[in-house]
């Protein structure tokens, strides 16, 4: 077998430049502007069609040249968690709520970064000195929490205003360290694989909106593009740490990091189309891109819609490991990012009719 | 009937994996329907008949797939954790003993199994009788049934899979028994209900009907000490839903359910599900909105691996589905 | 004009909990037949009033979902002439014991929600709250009469008279929704003396406290540009004073959040201050808990808004509105309406 790769589906400093402004950017499910501008500004010149829908999905065709081209969707969620301002209190002090799944123990002490113009701001805890041990052991709850942008912000903050962590993007060697991983990684294969569509495909990217809150822009995207076949391209944990008791193996690590781009057989939401996974597979076998399959289990993605649209649509997902997704600070493998967009790439290469042509069998 | 039933739940068909049934299915609609094809979702759809202009384009829904187990990791000594396909019970686990879609064979355990206290999933593993992880024939991903052999007790019946299983019996009679109807009827033997009905969801669409009925399984509550109390009971005849948590039956489909069987002097019970769903949601919801109904078989035991149901109640479904869709549907 | 209070009393009057709509459909049907051009009753029973506008065709068109279900409880099994109940939609049971109900049975049965006392149920219980399935309804019959009249599935509707309050308010079971039912009638009725160029389709939606049923099928059908979703909204009062809570008799709510098209919010929070209709942004962070969680979604995507009507004490018999702002909300969609010209969909872009 020889190693065919692209020399082109590299990550170098570009890819990484177009990462740090999509993981920078605020993004709350529901108010994505920021990335939906990034993503705009990418894609117009590359593609054969652009269109912003009804709740702020960028669809985009990318069409290919040769006969019997097989319409294949590839969809990246812009959105990311966050949290919305929902009350200014008396002493200048906001309420928040959160927005996508949260952990609310990762939240006291934290800086973010607050609206449009990214106002920073802190989530602040009472001084150690002020509670009780008994105290400690209990979880502090977010309608307790505010946000504190000092005592001069007057109106520059309103109710309804976005927030983000205010982690900015950094390189650590091998690793990125960003907020926001989930899905920017998504987005930004996306983008790199627009600009070296197959040709013997028809490319449907939707990047879309509001997955954190319910693969609501998904939805939509996929009726409207009614596409032959679909995938997923997201970002999902990696819990390869050990376990409390060293002795014992770990048995629930989701995905590793370095193990390569995630392969879905089947999350809470989709039962993956086999003749996926095998293309996947196979393109990963023989262009000797190393490859992991997630963990069957929880969790979804955007494919958990679009394989249930209209008629139905076979779909997997496949995603760039990361660890600490849905915190602050997530840390993910350049390596891993760079295989997941050959992967891709490989598999739809090799996309026929006949791929799909028959029934959904193993 | 039964010898199709006992070949119909004990081949082997998770939640996405449903190949095998569904050639099983196939093979026992024969030559009976007018057309079968198989959707993206692997949902089998037979027609039969022509709409006439009495008639309606009708979906009868029965799904064929089963609760199930997913590998997710080997370990060092070769024992298989696993994930659930659809809802099940660690409580109907211990010691039951299960089939891989190749064939492999295997137990469930689980260490420190204590006097009262509830095991988690996370708690139990396979065994296959594998010696070490490079030993285990099976993969991550791989996917097993449990196994569990037909057993007809005379007026009972139990198996694994009743649910959904005994309705695609049930569909599969229907069909062969409806020799004149006004209405072009398909039959759909969905996938994946068990995760989140999926496939009559794709189905609905697909066939776009005018209205729907799904067969399935209900509980019960003619148990000693229920705890769920219902009245629903087995041999009480075929329920006629009026709700589950997933949807409300058309109150029109309703009375006119409660209409034939009278006619028809089959019996009936109503039936009130407080937890449950069924396609009757996808089918109602599809579109721009379809008339839906469903016949549920009253089911003890439901999602463990010993489910029993009425050979009566069985028996007047296909009574009862067969004068059903025979006549015209009059919406009130 | 429009009696808005003896509106809602006959709305009131009416019964029709999710999936079972059919007797306050026909009684909106009477008062939506001589404000709109043609009628019809969707595939699962939601009603469709279709009132043409001006503009040359093809017209856009604009929904308005009003949910007209009510939630409510339904009989689940019969025991010595007694009704074991469930719910349709949320209800908590601690405000059971003692409420009047009908229950629809073969013909109409008044009936009371009873507590059975401590000693005959589970010791577990005590003295604590008494959940659902310990309750009984008892409608006064003989176990032998029961049985004739009534069956498992029959629905059980509130019967609380509705109240008029001071200073317009109003108290009574099922408000929610029938009060945006009324907005939107009002809606109606402004538009029959206003040229507008869009198509209105008032839609009294089916199954909103069940399964979100008529806002996720009307819409396919009628393939709107654009949706306003009406339904009530917190009112600030007893244990209801958080941010997610307006105050009540002060304005309508305009919804804003993910479910919410930001232009559309615009539109609507400029339409009010230049009308100088009072109003308060309705936060909704998350999903907005109303049919627009299902419209915004239908086929490739739909524009919503979301007008709130604010309410206390909401899913109880007790529910407690101000009137002033159920015709506010009328007003205010109206007049939205009147200004929709055949290029407003420009506007409503994602881009500013």
């Amino acid at each position: 077998m020889t190693k065919k790769i692209d020399e082109a589906l590299k990550i170098g400093a570009e890819q990484i430049e177009l990462l740090e402004k999509l993981c920078n950017a605020t993004a709350v499910s529901g108010d994505e502007h920021e990335v939906r501008q990034i993503v705009l500004e990418a894609v117009k010149p590359i593609a054969d069609e652009v269109k912003v829908d009804a709740l702020g999905n960028v669809l985009v065709t990318k069409l290919g040249t040769g006969e019997n081209r097989v319409r294949v969707m590839l969809a990246a969620h812009m959105d990311e968690i966050g949290f919305m301002i929902v009350k200014k209190h008396d002493d200048n002090l906001f309420a928040f709520e959160c927005i996508g799944g949260i952990d609310e123990r990762q939240l006291p002490g934290k800086a973010v970064l607050v609206g449009r113009d990214h106002l920073p701001g802190v989530i602040g805890a009472k001084p150690i000195h002020m509670t009780t041990a008994k105290e400690r052991q209990n979880k502090i709850s977010v309608s307790e929490m505010r946000m504190d942008l000092g005592p001069e912000i007057g109106d520059k903050v309103k109710p309804g205003d976005r927030a983000t962590f205010a982690t900015r993007f950094e390189e650590l060697g091998p690793s990125i360290r960003a907020k926001a991983l989930d899905n920017r990684f998504g987005v930004a294969i996306l983008i790199e694989l627009l600009r070296h569509a197959p040709e013997n495909i028809d490319l449907l990217a939707a990047f879309t909106v509001q997955e954190e809150v319910g693969l609501r822009g998904a939805r939509v995207a996929a009726y409207a593009f009614d596409p032959d076949m679909a995938i997923a391209v997201d970002s999902t944990p990696a819990y390869d740490l050990p376990t409390w008791d060293a002795e014992d193996e770990n048995v629930q690590y989701n995905t590793r990091l370095d193990a390569g781009p995630a392969i879905y057989v089947m999350d809470r939401a989709t039962i993956a189309d086999r003749r996926i996974v095998n293309l996947l597979v196979k393109a990963g076998e023989e262009e000797q891109i190393p490859f992991q399959f997630r963990q069957p289990g929880g969790g979804g993605t955007d494919a958990g819609v679009i394989h249930k649209t209209r008629s139905g649509i076979p779909s997997t997902s496949v995603s760039v490991p990361s660890r600490y997704a849905h915190t602050a600070i997530s840390i993910a493998r350049k390596d891993d990012w760079e295989h997941t967009l050959q992967l891709l790439h490989a598999a739809l290469r090799r996309v026929t009719p006949d791929l799909i042509a028959g029934e959904r069998r193993d | 009937m039964k010898s199709l039933i006992q070949q119909l739940v004990e081949t082997p068909g998770p939640s996405g994996f449903e190949y095998e049934i569904r050639d099983v299915i196939r093979e026992g609609i024969g030559a009976d329907a007018d057309d079968v094809r198989v959707d993206a979702l692997g949902n089998l759809i037979a027609r039969k008949g022509e709409k006439t202009e009495q008639g309606l384009r009708v979906m009868v829904s029965a799904h064929i797939d089963e609760i199930g187990l997913m590998a997710t990791h080997i370990d060092d000594n070769g024992f298989i954790r696993f994930t659930n396909i659809g809802g099940i019970n660690p409580l109907t686990c211990y010691g039951g003993r299960v089939r891989f879609m190749d064939g492999t064979r295997g137990v469930i355990g689980m260490d420190g199994l204590e006097r009262g206290k509830m095991p988690k999933l996370s708690d139990l593993f396979i065994d296959v009788g594998a010696t070490s992880k490079a030993g285990c024939p099976v993969k991550v991903g791989d996917v097993c049934g449990f196994e569990r052999p037909f057993i007809d007790l005379g007026k009972r019946m139990v198996a694994k899979s009743m649910d959904d299983r005994i309705s695609a019996a049930i569909a599969i009679e229907v069909l062969k028994q409806l020799k004149s109807t006004p209405h072009e009827v398909h039959f759909v033997f969905s996938t994946q209900e068990e995760v989140g009905i999926r496939g009559a969801t794709t189905a609905a669409f697909g066939v776009d009907p005018d209205v729907g009925f799904a067969i399935d399984v209900t509980r019960t509550g003619d148990t000693p000490r229920p705890g769920t109390k219902m009245a629903v009971a087995l041999g009480d005849g075929p329920a006629i839903k009026v709700r589950d948590s997933s949807f409300i039956a058309d109150p029109r489909l309703v009375d006119w359910m409660v209409k034939a069987a009278k006619e028809a002097n089959i019996p009936y019970q109503l039936e009130v599900l407080e937890a449950g769903g069924t396609d009757g949601r996808a089918i109602q919801m599809t579109r721009a909105g379809v008339p839906a109904g469903c016949v549920s078989i009253a089911c003890r035991y439901i999602h463990s691996p010993s489910e029993m149901v009425d050979t009566d109640d069985v028996e007047n479904a296909v009574k009862l589905l067969v004068k059903l869709l025979g006549e015209p549907i009059l919406l009130g | 004009m429009i009696d808005l209070s003896e509106l809602l009393k006959e709305m009131l009057s009416a019964s029709g909990l999710s999936g079972f709509e059919r007797p306050i459909r026909e009684i909106i049907k009477k008062h939506w037949e001589p404000l709109t051009d043609e009628l019809s009753v969707s595939k699962i029973g939601s009603l469709h009033g279709l009132k043409r506008g001006q503009g040359a065709e093809p017209r856009h068109r604009v929904l308005i979902s009003a949910h007209m279900d009510a939630i409510g409880m339904m009989v689940a099994e019969i025991h010595e002439g007694l009704l074991r109940i469930t719910e349709i939609g949320g209800i908590d049971h601690r405000i059971l014991p003692g409420q009047p109900v009908l229950v629809h049975g073969r013909e109409a049965l008044p009936g009371v929600v009873v507590q059975p006392p401590s000693h005959l149920l589970p010791e577990s219980v005590g003295d604590g709250p008494v959940e659902m399935k310990y309750l009984f309804v008892d409608v006064g019959l003989r176990p032998e009469d029961v049985k004739e009249k009534v069956r498992v599935g029959d629905t059980v509707s509130y019967a609380q008279q509705p109240l008029d309050l001071t200073g317009e308010a109003m108290a009574g079971h099922t408000l929610d929704n029938r009060v945006s039912v009324a907005a939107t009638t009002l809606c109606l009725e402004a538009l029959q003396n206003r040229l507008h160029d869009w198509d209105v389709w008032a839609v009294a939606s089916a199954q909103e406290e069940e399964t979100l049923g008529g806002a996720l099928t009307s819409p396919f059908e009628i393939k709107p540009d654009l949706a306003i979703v009406i339904d009530v909204c917190f009112a600030e009062g007893p244990g209801s004073n958080d941010w997610s809570s307006l105050p009540f008799g002060k304005g309508v709510g305009i919804g804003y959040g993910p479910n919410i098209h930001p232009a559309l919010y615009d539109a609507f929070e400029a339409k009010a201050k230049a009308l100088e209709i009072p109003y308060n942004r309705d936060l909704m962070p998350k999903m907005s808990g109303t049919d627009a969680m299902a419209v915004q979604i239908v086929a490739e995507g739909i524009p919503c808004a979301v007008i709130g009507i604010p309410l206390r004490y909401m899913h109880t018999p007790v529910e407690t509105v101000s009137l002033k702002d159920v015709r506010r909300a009328g007003r205010l969609m109206a007049e939205f309406i009147a200004d929709l010209t055949p290029d407003t969909l420009n506007k409503i872009r994602w881009e500013e």
